[in-house]
């Protein structure tokens, strides 16, 4: 069985769990910038730079991995949302970035096949991929708004290197989440599309977007629906929403999106919006309760949490969804389905 | 916030710079923000998809077509629809698709280049998460009929599925092509596409269909309130037939109820074919719907006090030479060296020219007048650059321009030689009746990029295989351009590109010459543009070797099939038999004789005299032209700048099988008792045939298998074998040299253009007029013939005058014998060269056939069967017949 098909097969029996934040959770660590750093003799300064501990300091990772599994997840999601060549140049550790997507699915794949072992209940690894800080659909400079800081080809070359390690690490998944740039993530499918053939097998695809305004559009300006029109070639096994506000202002969102998408939903926002000093204080209960009336709904497949949200916010999610049925999986009408930053389907005569 | 489509889409096409010259415009100057507005209004006036097209030999559409396409992804409201990545170029498409992060569509992607890349273009389309048009395009060529559109297309869906392509994702383009051309197979295309959506829906499951209008009423460009009202009425029958998209300028549909009735139906008629007619009627009654918005724009004379650089713009731009050379001497002592006044204003304002004319907003007399300005302007400037010792202004490429051996035509020729010098080439013309020798010791000396051909008679055709065959023994690699009136992208194709491994281009006329040239100096198009260009040459070899070609019938059958003429209506013998000479016409008689439509056709104006002057497209151009031809005619009558001569003979004759004998001597020796001639074979008793002097002149006949009823025509079916009459002329315009001279001198190819342009007219309308002279008095078999101009344009009189050369017989070898039956070179002064060309250029000879069903017709393609028969009545080798049958030949 394939990994697509044993999801597929999991998910017609309930809700899935995926896991919660990871940065938020190495803050309670309180490392410093030696503890990053190892002994790998970086140049930069590394305190911040948490996909490296894979290298440096695999412990942290690894306890984060058995939290989440421990609250009740059913996926792990590798810690490599900066593991690429752009954004490890920031830390000047580019020469790193195999190195660390390799360990970090390693480690996750490891832990998993661990859970699984002990209850026979399948745990899957998803293997990271960020947005990175550079947008192929934006100018930095707003004088000139022809300008793009990177292009196409290369933004799928830096993803084609993670993807090619986190498959060697063996992640089930390629996850492109926290969208912002709904072209940076035709790249990373691109990638991913490309790295399935190289291998010659279904390299699945997990597809999140983040909202940046409460319209319901991403920072490159695509609504959900028009989003998944652009992104609907990737046949990606979970189309969904992470991060952006709180799970209560996503909620006409998901709406949308369930009824849309002919495949599963994930949605695993963040613990509530961030106080004044930027700390989330949402109590695991109250995240729960929200994602819960979506489950209610019948518009959910996975859920999860972003930042903010911890092993107790996962544990009560997984607690008060256990029992409800998963959405089913609806089938649209044939329709062309165009995309601007807005949706446009042409009805078949 | 969903927008959902309800039935038809309408795609924005103003941001196409093939269909809108604005948008064109602004991109080649890089006025990329006004560019931006364009689509803005695109989508404020209802287009839901945005059509995005930079093919334009000029622009690297690929540069322009990323950078287009990130500036509006950064205005919402233009992004917020779907985007059209619209090329033939499908690196142009994927640099497209990298930057558009929607779902846009793909247009287009075809099997034209085979299966293998057609799905490869399919799978990559799929991976950018793209929709595509697919064109029903195939191996073997564009679809055209119902039939083919439907199997081409049925044949691409079953492939896309095939590999997992979304079938909701396909849209079929099944070829909108124009109607009401003329020409009789075009008048079903209408209906083929109509029935052919109709089929194609319920063939393929959850496919589109999609075309672009602006082919369908190609015929009427210039003429919107027509070409409205024929999109509206397309769209009103093949929406229902399935058309559910179309690349149209949503604003400029017409409601199809409101379309005025007379128009409609006449619409309606030639698009659904409802009978052979209709396309003549909707002509007819185009005119009535011509321009009634066009607005004509003053230039005033205010421009005397603009800054001096501007000055020179304006004069430039409207080609007024009156003031250049002050207003050149003006900016010559305001800028530190004289090369700065070339490289400055002077190339700024031919550069606006280049744009103008490049987006058809000029056309070639001005390009010619401003080119006059420009040349004024440098050759005042050329004495102080030569003093200063400073090098002159580098062109973008060197290009060596000749006619070809044997032919002396040079119009065509000195146009793109002008038109390439206005856009910075630099131009060596090496003249006419030149030898393939000098011309490749022209190119090496020179360092040229590239060679110009030209030659207007067929047996230059031969010629430019022979140039481009010796080109390839000396190993260049430069690249030929091929152009003239005979000359064609499928003999290009055929005959001379496998001669020659270097780039061959086939130019069509003056206006693509640039961006032909341009493309091949560049170094970032022309890998690109050669690669196309022997494409396409490679796919009209194919479509050639794989097209069934109409059948040809043996010579002995056609023969059976030949017309057989009434000789109960010949005519009888002329009223002046012999030979006519006329050593000097009067030019103002043949002056009423013009026909003008073929002089605004030679200056790449297109339409009718004289309803061009009044052209919304090209009326002012034409206008001016004219007023500029009238006035030098004033001159060449009331200076008497030329001569008309020319020689006229009526000779008895006989028809003896394809052959046509005619006796030039005695004719009266061989009257018969009808007062024509009478055949060899007759018995004459005591005639002494010791002075005779038949001459044999070999006709050729159509081996065209045609349909029953229709005759394999012949000239000499026109002629009875009993005995009957036939006549020759030749004429010509003498004394156009010193003229020439003249304006060379003046740095004046305007007026040289326009003086051999109208010595070509006034050779025309001689032969016209003496033809008019032969039928009322010379022959007299139509003296009362009342016909005007326009009608003797129409050929609206009895009988015919085919010159050799030309489509009746056109073997160019029987000009010589014409000569000497008519002694034309004594008579007139008229020579001919080893190609048969005749000299002076404005010139015209051929035979005069009165037989009133005579009838001009082509003789097309004959078989080895006629060329070998031929060559024997010819009395020559099969190898010297093949030579100039060639064009004739398979």
């Amino acid at each position: 069985m394939t990994a697509r098909e044993k999801l597929l097969a999991e998910a017609a029996k309930r809700i899935l769990i995926t896991d919660g934040a990871f940065g938020t959770e190495i803050q309670n660590w309180k490392l410093d910038e030696a503890a990053y750093a190892g002994d790998l003799g970086l140049s930069h300064d590394q305190k911040g730079n948490n996909d490296i501990l894979a290298l440096t300091k695999p412990e942290v990772p690894a306890s984060i991995h058995r939290a989440y599994f421990e609250a009740g997840a059913d996926i792990a999601e590798t810690n490599t949302f900066s593991a690429n060549r752009i954004s490890q140049a920031d830390y000047g550790a580019e020469h790193l970035v195999r190195a660390i997507n390799v360990e970090s699915a390693k480690l996750a794949r490891t832990i998993a096949d661990e859970f699984e072992a002990r209850d026979g209940r399948p745990r899957f690894v998803a293997g990271a991929l960020g947005p990175t800080n550079k947008t192929l659909s934006l100018s930095p400079d707003v004088n000139d708004p022809g300008y793009r800081e990177i292009d196409f080809d290369h933004l799928k070359d830096v993803y084609r290197e993670q993807i090619d390690a986190l498959v060697e690490g063996g992640v089930d998944f390629i996850l492109i989440e926290t969208v912002f740039d709904t072209l940076n993530a035709k790249a990373g499918i691109m990638a991913a599309i490309e790295a399935g053939e190289a291998l010659g097998r279904d390299l699945p695809i997990m597809l999140s977007m983040t909202l940046t305004d409460l319209s319901g559009r991403n920072l490159s300006g695509h609504t959900v629906e028009a989003f998944w029109h652009a992104v609907r070639h990737a046949r990606p096994v979970t189309i969904g929403l992470n991060c952006s506000f709180g799970a209560e202002q996503l909620r006409p969102h998901v709406k949308t999106l369930s009824a849309l998408c002919d495949t599963l939903i994930m949605v695993y926002p963040n613990a509530g919006l961030p106080n004044e000093l930027g700390a989330y204080d949402e109590e695991p209960a109250t995240t729960a309760g929200l994602v819960k009336e979506w489950a209610d709904a019948g518009q959910v497949n996975v859920l999860g949490g972003c930042c903010g949200s911890t092993p107790a916010h996962i544990k009560a999610i997984a607690d008060a969804v256990q029992a409800l049925p998963p959405r089913a999986i609806p089938k649209p009408p044939v329709q062309t389905r165009l995309a601007g930053l807005e949706p446009f389907t042409m009805v078949a005569a | 916030m969903t927008n959902l489509s309800t039935g038809f889409v309408n795609i924005g096409e103003r941001t196409n710079v093939t269909g809108s010259a604005r948008f064109k415009k602004l991109i080649m100057n890089g006025d990329y923000a006004a560019a931006v507005e364009v689509a803005l209004q695109q989508v404020e006036a209802g287009a839901q998809v945005l059509d995005v097209n930079m093919d334009e030999g000029l622009l690297d559409a690929h540069e322009a077509m990323t950078t287009f396409l990130k500036l509006i992804q950064a205005e919402p409201d233009i992004a917020r629809i779907p985007v059209m990545v619209d090329s033939s170029k499908w690196d142009v498409i994927e640099a497209g698709l990298k930057c558009v992060s929607g779902k846009p569509i793909v247009n287009s992607i075809s099997m034209k280049e085979g299966v293998d890349q057609f799905l490869d273009h399919a799978r990559k389309c799929m991976a950018y998460g793209a929709a595509v048009v697919v064109m029903a395009f195939d191996e073997v060529g564009q679809a055209d009929t119902k039939e083919r559109k439907v199997e081409i297309c049925a044949r691409a869906y079953d492939l896309l599925v095939g590999i997992g392509f979304p079938p909701e994702d396909i849209i079929f383009d099944p070829n909108v092509f124009a109607v009401a051309t003329g020409i009789e197979e075009h008048n079903n295309y209408g209906v083929d596409f109509i029935e052919a959506c109709r089929e194609i829906k319920a063939r393929c499951p959850h496919c589109h269909i999609s075309g672009g209008l602006s082919n369908l009423s190609f015929s009427f460009r210039g003429n919107e309130p027509v070409r409205k009202a024929m999109h509206s009425v397309f769209l009103y029958h093949a929406i229902p037939a399935g058309m559910d998209m179309a690349i149209v300028n949503a604003g400029q549909l017409d409601v199809y109820d409101q379309i005025e009735p007379e128009l409609r139906q006449a619409c309606e008629d030639v698009i659904l074919n409802r009978d052979p007619d209709a396309g003549e009627r909707l002509v007819a009654l185009a005119e009535k719907f011509r321009g009634t918005d066009a607005v004509a724009e003053k230039a005033a004379a205010e421009w005397r006090s603009l800054p001096v650089t501007k000055r020179l713009e304006y004069a430039l731009v409207k080609g007024i030479d009156a003031h250049v050379v002050d207003d050149t001497e003006e900016c010559r002592q305001a800028f530190a060296r004289p090369i700065e006044v070339i490289e400055g204003p002077l190339m700024d304002g031919m550069n606006v020219v280049g744009d103008l004319f490049g987006s058809g907003k000029m056309f070639l007399p001005q390009v010619v007048k401003s080119a006059r300005v420009m040349k004024k302007a440098v050759a005042h400037l050329l004495p102080f650059i030569e003093a200063a010792k400073e090098p002159g202004a580098k062109g973008k490429g060197k290009v060596i321009m000749a006619t070809v051996k044997g032919d002396v035509h040079d119009i065509g020729k000195n146009i793109v030689g002008v038109v390439l010098q206005c856009n910075g080439f630099d131009v060596v013309d090496l003249g006419v009746m030149v030898p393939w020798s000098k011309i490749i010791e022209a190119a090496n000396e020179n360092d040229a990029d590239m060679i110009g051909l030209s030659g207007l008679i067929t047996p230059s055709l031969d010629e430019m295989v022979t140039v481009a065959e010796e080109m390839q023994r000396s190993a260049m690699t430069m690249p030929l351009l091929i152009g003239g009136a005979t000359t064609s992208r499928v003999h290009t194709a055929l005959k001379i590109e496998p001669m020659y491994k270097g780039p061959v281009v086939h130019v069509l006329d003056a206006s693509r010459a640039v961006g032909v040239a341009t493309a091949l100096v560049s170094d970032t198009q022309r890998d690109d543009y050669v690669a196309k260009i022997a494409a396409e040459y490679e796919q009209v070899r194919v479509a050639r070797a794989g097209k069934g070609q109409s059948e040809l019938l043996p010579l002995a059958v056609a023969r059976e099939k030949a017309f057989v003429a009434d000789m109960a209506l010949k005519p009888g013998k002329p009223n002046q038999p012999g030979v006519h000479v006329f050593e000097d016409w009067d030019l103002s008689d043949l002056r009423a004789y013009i026909d003008w439509t073929p002089f605004f056709r030679a200056w790449e104006l297109a339409g009718n005299y004289p309803a061009i002057l009044q052209d919304e497209v090209v009326g002012e151009s034409a206008t001016s032209l004219f007023a500029d031809a009238q006035k030098m005619l004033d001159q060449i009558i009331a200076e008497k700048w030329l001569t008309a001569r020319g020689v006229a003979g009526l000779w008895p004759c006989h028809r003896h099988g394809d052959d046509i004998w005619v006796q030039t001597q005695h004719p009266e020796a061989h009257r018969s008792p009808d007062g024509a001639s009478v055949p060899e074979f007759f018995h004459v008793p005591n005639l002494d045939r010791s002075k005779e002097a038949s001459v044999r002149l070999p006709m050729l006949r159509q081996q065209i298998a045609k349909r029953e009823g229709r005759a394999n025509m012949c000239l000499a079916d026109f002629i009875d074998e009993h005995g009957d009459w036939m006549g020759g002329f030749a004429v010509s315009i003498h004394g156009i040299e010193p003229h020439l001279e003249r304006f060379k001198a003046a740095i004046d190819d305007y007026s040289d253009i326009l003086l051999k342009a109208l010595a070509d007219r006034l050779a025309e309308a001689f032969a016209e007029r003496l033809h008019q002279h032969v039928r009322t008095t010379l022959w007299g078999y139509a003296v009362g013939e009342q016909l005007d101009n326009e009608a003797l344009v129409r050929e609206q009189y009895r009988g015919i005058r085919p010159a050799p050369g030309y489509p009746a017989c056109p073997e160019h070898s029987l000009k010589p014998i014409l000569f000497e039956m008519l002694e034309a070179q004594a008579n007139t002064g008229a020579t001919l060269t080893e190609s048969f060309a005749m000299l002076p250029t404005a010139a015209v000879s051929g035979f005069y056939f009165g037989h009133p069903q005579a009838e001009y017709f082509g003789v097309a393609r004959v078989g080895r069967d006629q060329l070998e028969d031929y060559a024997a009545r010819r009395g020559v080798s099969l190898e010297q017949a093949e030579r100039w049958l060639r064009p004739n030949l398979d």
